[in-house]
């Protein structure tokens, strides 16, 4: 295979420079982001550390956050209902590598939390807890965010150990 | 009454390293030193922005040749409101460029006046003063020096407007 010093070798000028390997070229999108009237709701109710959900009325399933709709069944959500801060961790990671721009030290541990109630699971970090005590089942609850409650996720910090025993895996085992 | 729907700025971006191969690697290289080169297919034609593999046989394309700092314009596309990020924030031309010594052109941007854009324009090369390796190593094209001047305006489609 042919190196571009090779090629670069055969033109006078540019003889024994040293050459370009690789480019960083990001790609970045600017968007103006409407979360909808549902997700608005959920998100407004934020500041005052309350989680809301929608229920489908057909398949009963509990959305959180609720998008206004049941993507199953197709048609609008109309229950609003509050759930608890606790639930349980169905599945998750350590994340190793930081992501630009995210203001969270590395390693840290992220989850689904599957909130008491709901049938989807939440996307949160889980603290105050060595990583390799989290486990799936573990109960955990949010810890708020109290300099920084508004209508945005930032509100919760992070989801913690309650120190119950693991939920019953049947409890969850759908909603994995 | 329902809570206003909210909205707010949503800006994601991958910040990609791409490895660049012989060919593109060289071409980058070359800017970075001021100088622009073509890679040269089995019919003999010069391409540039240069090819890694031979348009017509497929075989890997290893020669590659220095190209003048001057081209014709073979089309453009006026830009009334440049975006963020593009080459120039003034009003330009989006134009395709072959560079003398080429028989493909070259996209790129043309810092001229709206009224002096025409296909068969001759055009030079804007060096940008800090330079990478990269596309964004030209700053733009800009009318040439001697603008009217023969040049090789006359392979241009379309010359006569």
């Amino acid at each position: 295979m042919t190196t571009a010093a090779e090629l670069l070798a055969g033109i006078p000028e540019l003889a024994g420079v040293e050459p370009v390997t690789r480019v960083t070229i990001p790609a970045r999108l600017e968007y103006t982001y409407s979360p909808g009237s549902a997700q608005t709701r959920f998100l407004t109710a934020l500041p005052d550390k309350r989680l809301l959900a929608e229920r489908c009325p057909r398949c009963t399933r509990v959305y959180v956050p609720p998008r206004g709709a049941c993507p199953t069944c197709g048609i609008a959500a109309t229950e609003q209902l509050e759930l608890p801060h606790t639930g349980t961790v169905t599945t998750f990671c350590i994340v190793n590598i930081a992501a630009k721009g995210l203001d969270v030290e590395v390693p840290y541990c992220y989850a689904y939390v599957l909130l008491d109630g709901a049938n989807v699971g939440l996307h949160a970090r889980i603290g105050d807890t060595p990583y390799a005590d989290v486990r799936i089942g573990q109960r955990v609850e949010a810890v708020w965010n109290e300099q920084r409650l508004g209508p945005s996720l930032a509100s919760i910090s992070h989801f913690r150990p309650t120190g119950e025993p693991d939920a019953d895996p049947e409890s969850y085992r759908r909603w994995m | 009454m329902p809570p206003e729907v909210l909205s707010a700025p949503l800006i994601v971006e991958f910040p990609f390293t791409r490895s660049t191969g012989p060919v593109l690697g060289a071409f980058l290289t070359g800017l970075r030193e001021r100088v622009v080169l073509g890679a040269r297919g089995s019919d003999g034609r010069v391409l540039c922005p240069p090819a890694e593999y031979d348009p017509v046989t497929a075989e890997e394309l290893t020669e590659l040749v220095p190209l003048g700092q001057l081209g014709t314009v073979t089309t453009w596309a006026w830009n009334e409101r440049p975006r963020p990020y593009q080459p120039l924030d003034t009003p330009f031309a989006w134009v395709l460029v072959r560079l003398d010594g080429a028989d493909t052109a070259l996209l790129h941007a043309l810092d001229a006046p709206r009224h002096a854009v025409r296909t068969g324009m001759r055009v030079a090369i804007r060096w940008a003063d800090e330079r990478s390796g990269a596309i964004t190593d030209i700053a733009c094209f800009e009318p040439a020096p001697n603008a009217g001047a023969p040049g090789d305006s006359h392979r241009a489609e379309g010359s006569a407007a």
